[in-house]
């Protein structure tokens, strides 16, 4: 477009007026506010750490929610629909409900039963301290290096959106996600996403009804994908009309030229190895729950959160579609195109569709509460890496390796202080991948199939317990090295390090990465088990399935609620409008 | 905290659950004061306003979605007076943890 070529620096994609900037500048007031209210309550560690066990379960469930609902998913996710159309639903619909259900039904009653505070001192419980030491490094770490990808995100959109230099937008934008996890820990990070989930819906809502009504509805957009998939030129590669609009057997999301491959991909590779290591041994996820304030409610957090991921394809996805046939530099790109211009001002990206649709259909005012509502996005991405890192760093590495008998005060301070120091080094991770912003994207999925190993030794742990201590540490650090193993020999697993040696890229390669980890843990796990010495049965009280009466497993207090507010029936009825929703797409 | 008597044994009459007050504020009335006011600037945007209407396809996108915003402010308002939040009177301290080291409550006198 016009004023956008060419000008890859201060320019700014979208012309934000006075109001707009009155509603983003609002939303920042909020959000500090919410941090100096969360501070006034904290008053110890448990407060600031695990909010004190004392949130309601619609708050966790949509904190739950929204500390996944960053900006590598409403960015990734719309531009996924704008390439491949609706097949991109089985990242909600098969890789997250599933899993959630079954943290929510199967697991929580021992994360949230056992008391520990976080998922690595569940693995200190059941396993020791090999198994611990394993988890919870590798899990700081990879918190501080996604932090840094959400940060640059953020400055990036900051950038492209009111055109601030990048690394202005990165220390604002630091500072203030600082500001309210220091104040108010997790209170704050926790009542910050609930708002956020609010702003991100009125964001995003009126951009998909008001770009499904230019289109002349969900019929119109159908129509219109059709024309282009047929007009487009073969060379462009543009997917079916078939396949963008019928979520199954997602070819164009699998890569998988076989329909009956592309399914079964989907459901075992998405929808259990990558989705139920990330959605079930998160600590990002599961601290979530656990601040809450009953086992009734842990339990219910990801199966309310459930209710609410199963509609944010349609506020994401759609508009990426609508993007598609409504935004001329995307419609250009999608048929084989180079349009310049964009957010990175290198060329329009699928990245930038939501950006693109929102310039061409918002009235100001609207436009600002959906650059208000992408903000409060990635900022919620960060806050939630940083206040479960800071929890780990300070219980779990700090508290029991480096200095142990200190008051509370000592780690409450010690947790505000790993808090700056994560900010600090986030925004040093930042820039890194604002240079190697690739390599970033592949260390995150390389990080999401890390999950697969945790989730083998965790799901064996739970319900076998002849497993040892020497097992869980030694499956944990097979099952994660044949991960990287695989990744490295594949084509693109880590970019351009990655050999080429295993003819798979993309999602292909971090399915069978994921699918090797896994296997090599059971195995490994099973096989070591056979030969070392379990623990006693009393201490695997609380931890496995076996050894834990049923009573502790559930809240007495849920027979005395109406069935609608039950674990069970609400689990149910989330896994029946899951499958309905397949049927419809 | 100088109200703060108690030494590192747990709590056994509750008094934790009188001083806890982190579910006290209620993220309700923070969301319905934040859409609150957006809904009345879309609202007032959408009378007074550029309704842009060759971007939106002839809807007056700002002053319906103001319309929402304010319904859905009203309806949190609402739902936090008719069911506000009860501190709870007992939390159960989770500090009493033999797995775990250190004392976990701070120490009296400091």
């Amino acid at each position: 477009m016009h004023a956008l070529a060419g000008l890859p620096t201060a320019d700014a994609l979208i012309s934000a007026k006075p109001v707009d900037y009155l509603i983003i500048a609002l939303y920042f007031v909020f959000v500090l506010g919410i941090g100096v209210m969360a501070r006034r309550a904290v008053s110890d560690s448990i407060d600031f750490f695990l909010s004190g066990r004392s949130l309601p379960a619609w708050v966790t469930g949509l904190a739950f929610i929204s500390a996944n609902l960053g900006a590598v998913e409403i960015m990734g996710m719309s531009a996924n629909g704008a390439e491949l159309g609706i097949s991109s639903v089985h990242y909600f619909w098969v890789g997250a409900i599933p899993a959630m259900l079954f943290l929510g039904v199967v697991m929580m009653p021992f994360y949230y039963g056992s008391k520990v505070r976080s998922v690595p001192e569940f693995m200190f419980r059941r396993f020791g301290t090999g198994a611990h030491l394993v988890n919870s490094i590798s899990f700081a770490v990879a918190q501080l290096l996604i932090a840094g990808v959400n940060l640059y995100l953020l400055g990036s959109i900051v950038h492209a959106l009111l055109g601030w230099p990048l690394w202005v937008a990165l220390l604002v934008a630091a500072a203030i996600v600082l500001s309210y996890i220091t104040l108010g820990g997790l209170s704050a990070a926790i009542y910050n996403e609930v708002l956020q989930f609010f702003v991100i819906v009125a964001a995003l809502l009126p951009l998909t009804l008001i770009g499904l009504h230019r289109v002349g509805g969900y019929q119109g957009l159908k129509d219109k994908i059709t024309e282009f998939a047929t007009s487009a030129p073969a060379s462009a590669g543009v997917p079916s009309a078939e396949q963008q609009l019928h979520s199954w057997p997602g070819q164009a999301l699998s890569g998988f030229d076989s329909p009956f491959w592309s399914v079964v991909g989907i459901v075992f590779g998405l929808g259990f190895v990558l989705s139920f290591g990330y959605w079930t041994t998160n600590f990002v996820e599961v601290q979530r729950a656990m601040a809450s304030n009953s086992m009734s409610a842990a339990r219910k957090t990801p199966i309310i959160g459930s209710f609410a991921k199963m509609f944010v394809p349609f506020i994401v996805i759609i508009p990426g579609m609508v993007a598609a046939v409504l935004v001329k530099e995307i419609g250009e790109l999608k048929a084989g195109g180079t349009p310049p211009g964009g957010a990175s001002g290198e060329g329009v990206k699928y990245n930038d569709s939501l950006l693109l649709l929102m310039r061409d259909i918002l009235p100001n005012g609207l436009l600002g509460v959906a650059i208000a509502g992408l903000l409060a996005a990635f900022m919620a991405g960060m806050a939630a890496n940083i206040s479960a890192f800071n929890t780990v760093f300070s219980y779990d590495l700090w508290q029991r390796y480096i200095r142990k008998d200190h008051s509370d005060d000592y780690y409450l301070h010690i947790g505000r202080l790993a808090t700056v120091g994560a900010t600090v080094v986030a925004i040093f991770t930042a820039t890194i991948a604002s240079s190697f912003s690739n390599v970033m994207d592949y260390l995150q999925s390389l990080f999401g199939f890390f999950n697969a190993p945790l989730f083998a030794t965790f799901i064996l742990g739970m319900f076998w317990k002849r497993m040892t201590a020497t097992a869980g540490w030694v499956g944990l650090t097979a099952g994660t090295l044949s991960a990287v193993l695989v990744a490295f020999l594949s084509e693109d697993g880590f970019g351009s390090a990655s050999l080429g040696v295993i003819p798979l890229s993309g999602q292909g390669a971090a399915f069978v990465a994921a699918s090797a980890a896994f296997v090599v843990d059971i195995v490994l796990s099973v096989g070591v088990s056979l030969v070392t010495e379990p623990k006693s049965s009393a201490e695997l009280r609380g931890l496995v399935y076996s050894e834990t009466p049923r009573e502790e497993l559930v809240d007495p207090q849920e027979r005395t609620m109406p069935w609608f507010r039950r674990t069970l029936p609400l689990a149910g009825i989330s896994l029946g409008l899951v499958i309905v929703l397949n049927f419809l797409f | 905290m100088s109200d703060h008597h108690r030494l590192d044994a747990p709590d056994p009459d509750g008094t934790r659950g009188e001083k806890h007050t982190a579910g006290a504020f209620d993220i309700r009335n923070f969301i319905g004061a934040l859409l609150g006011l957006y809904g009345l600037i879309l609202l007032v945007m959408g009378i007074f306003g550029d309704q842009a209407l060759q971007k939106t396809g002839g809807v007056n996108a700002n002053l319906w979605a103001g319309i929402v915003l304010l319904l859905m402010s009203a309806f949190f308002f609402v739902w936090a007076r008719i069911k506000p939040i009860v501190v709870p009177a007992h939390v159960e301290p989770v500090d009493d943890d033999p797995a775990r080291p250190a004392p976990k409550r701070r120490p009296t006198g400091s």
